[in-house]
């Protein structure tokens, strides 16, 4: 059995997941990325092939992504992880024409084929509004664990609408509000509306067809679900593998190369 | 001997100032804001009376300023930081044409008419990149408080370029500097510049002219002075010392001090 690795360096989070030859994933792993990406990528591989009781030599091929893709320095290609959400997307939820990506510093909107090919993409990358870090700004104002954030607003009656648009600005916001009384929940189910509604101006510019697949860190927050499911009108898809989409995607493209090799092999045999 | 009072409620401090009738400063007081404006700028006018050896009954008339200046339930009158900081800075040099205030959350550039009053101006309110708290993120990123930015700035031999678009990124980018062996003191110096830069594209926007005068908070540090000064290619206005954060303050006691002497002439009139 040949095995196939993707490894997701992102800004804050590395994935490393290894599938088998009939795609199914058989490891995953989920480390901080931390100042030293290059020991990220290696120690998140590391932790995968140790999670799915596997020797280094099994697999067979390893592509980087994310942005520290070039530091996945034991990598044998390096893939987009625009190409490889769209890839992992289609793989996980094969109706999927939509992709939004959010992760620690950035927010992708992607439009794929049915056959997971990137039509159309468009991204938030010069500015942290409407990512993952608005989340983490709001948390640390409110001196709440990052986890607590969706499950927190799920319990809000009456949101308080985040009128800030840059990150920095939306912690003094978040901290006047609960200065001026209004209760947390109330408070984080605005900051969750107000990301929700930039990554909806991202997916209006690609074009906004359903299905839409949810990927990326952000996907573990229920409440980030939900605020996103209320602007679509309908439910996105999301499943507990979501934030390994990428490493995902990057591991099904390594499988391509190793079968697609062994099928060049055997035809000059 | 009348008084008045000017407070300028900002995001970061709240200054208070006492204007004697006769154009003398005769105290002044600066506070964090926090998240209580009225309270602070209470407790900000206490103190700068308290310097001035005054009782609140001394005061005639107290002008508010800045973006908490409807927050201040004993104010006389509020006015716009615009026409307050314009007012501070032809007093203070009469010749002023192009206004650059930077303060903790915002970046203005005014420009003035003939009379002192704002003909046209800019503001950079939307986006941290643009003001002070882009270097206290950074600072904050390299383990320096916000008063150490400028003698840190100081010692800076090659400024690092930073891209200085998005406050939250520059933690991304200043560590990336600081692994590949760049000094804390180049890359602050490099974060001064690329704000710098941004401040010199709002003037453009509105046109203008010498002379300058510098006014804000964030430009009590004398290394961002000159980064603007040679990007200008000209002569620069600082209020002298702390004056520097007080020059809104200082224009909003001035337009308190003419409101009272024109309330005293309508009373005095039909008398």
């Amino acid at each position: 059995m040949a095995y196939g690795s993707g490894v997701d360096v992102g800004s804050t989070q590395t994935k490393a997941v290894i599938i088998n030859e009939k795609r199914e994933i058989v490891s995953r792993s989920l480390i901080d990325t931390g100042a030293n990406v290059i020991l990220a990528a290696e120690n998140a591989y590391a932790q995968a092939l140790k999670n799915g009781n596997l020797e280094e030599r099994e697999v067979e091929y390893v592509i980087g992504t994310g942005y520290g893709r070039y530091k996945v320095t034991f990598g044998d290609a390096q893939i987009t992880e625009i190409s490889c959400h769209g890839r992992g997307a289609v793989h996980m939820f094969p109706n999927t024409r939509t992709v939004v990506d959010m992760g620690g510093q950035d927010t992708k909107a992607i439009r794929v084929s049915p056959s997971g090919e990137i039509l159309d993409f468009c991204m938030n990358d010069k500015c942290a509004a409407g990512t993952g870090r608005f989340l983490g700004a709001a948390a640390s104002a409110l001196e709440i664990p990052l986890s607590d954030l969706g499950p927190t607003a799920l319990r809000a009656e009456k949101a308080v609408k985040i009128s800030t648009t840059c990150t920095v600005f939306a912690e003094s916001e978040v901290v006047s509000w609960l200065g001026k009384g209004k209760k947390i929940e109330d408070i984080l189910l605005g900051v969750h509306q107000s990301i929700a509604s930039r990554s909806m101006g991202l997916m209006r510019r690609v074009g906004v067809e359903p299905e839409v697949s949810f990927t990326g860190g952000v996907t573990r927050n229920i409440g980030m679900v939900k605020a996103l499911n209320d602007l679509l009108g309908f439910e996105c898809n999301v499943s507990d593998d979501s934030h390994y989409m990428g490493a995902l995607g990057a591991a099904l493209f390594a499988m391509d190369r190793i079968l697609s090799g062994r099928l060049a092999k055997e035809s000059v045999a | 001997m009348i008084y008045t009072a000017g407070i300028d409620i900002g995001s970061t401090y709240v200054k208070a100032l006492i204007l004697s009738e006769d154009g003398q400063l005769v105290g002044r007081s600066l506070i964090r804001t926090g998240f209580k404006l009225g309270e602070a700028a209470e407790k900000a006018l206490q103190a700068a009376l308290t310097q001035a050896n005054l009782h609140q009954d001394d005061i005639s008339y107290i002008a508010t300023t800045g973006y908490g200046r409807f927050q201040v339930p004993f104010r006389n009158v509020n006015i716009t930081d615009l026409t307050a900081s314009a007012r501070g800075a032809r007093f203070l040099f009469p010749n002023t044409n192009t206004i650059l205030d930077v303060g903790g959350q915002t970046m203005k550039a005014s420009r003035l008419d003939v009379s002192g009053k704002v003909k046209s101006f800019r503001l950079n309110d939307k986006c941290a990149a643009g003001t002070g708290a882009f270097l206290e993120k950074t600072a904050r990123y390299m383990g320096f408080n916000t008063e150490e930015i400028g003698p840190l700035a100081v010692t800076s031999k090659e400024p690092v370029p930073i891209s200085g678009v998005c406050a939250v990124f520059a933690e991304s980018e200043v560590i990336n500097c600081l692994s590949q062996g760049s000094s804390p003191a180049d890359i602050m110096q490099g974060s001064i510049i690329s704000l710098m830069d941004r401040a010199v594209q709002l003037m453009k926007r509105v046109q203008m002219e010498p002379e300058f005068t510098l006014v804000g908070g964030i430009l009590r540090f004398e290394s961002m002075v000159r980064v603007i000064r040679e990007k200008l290619g000209a002569h620069v206005n600082v209020p002298q010392g702390d004056l520097v954060q007080f020059t809104s303050a200082l224009g909003a006691a001035l337009l308190a001090r003419q409101r009272l002497q024109k309330i005293n002439q309508q009373s005095a009139v039909p008398a």
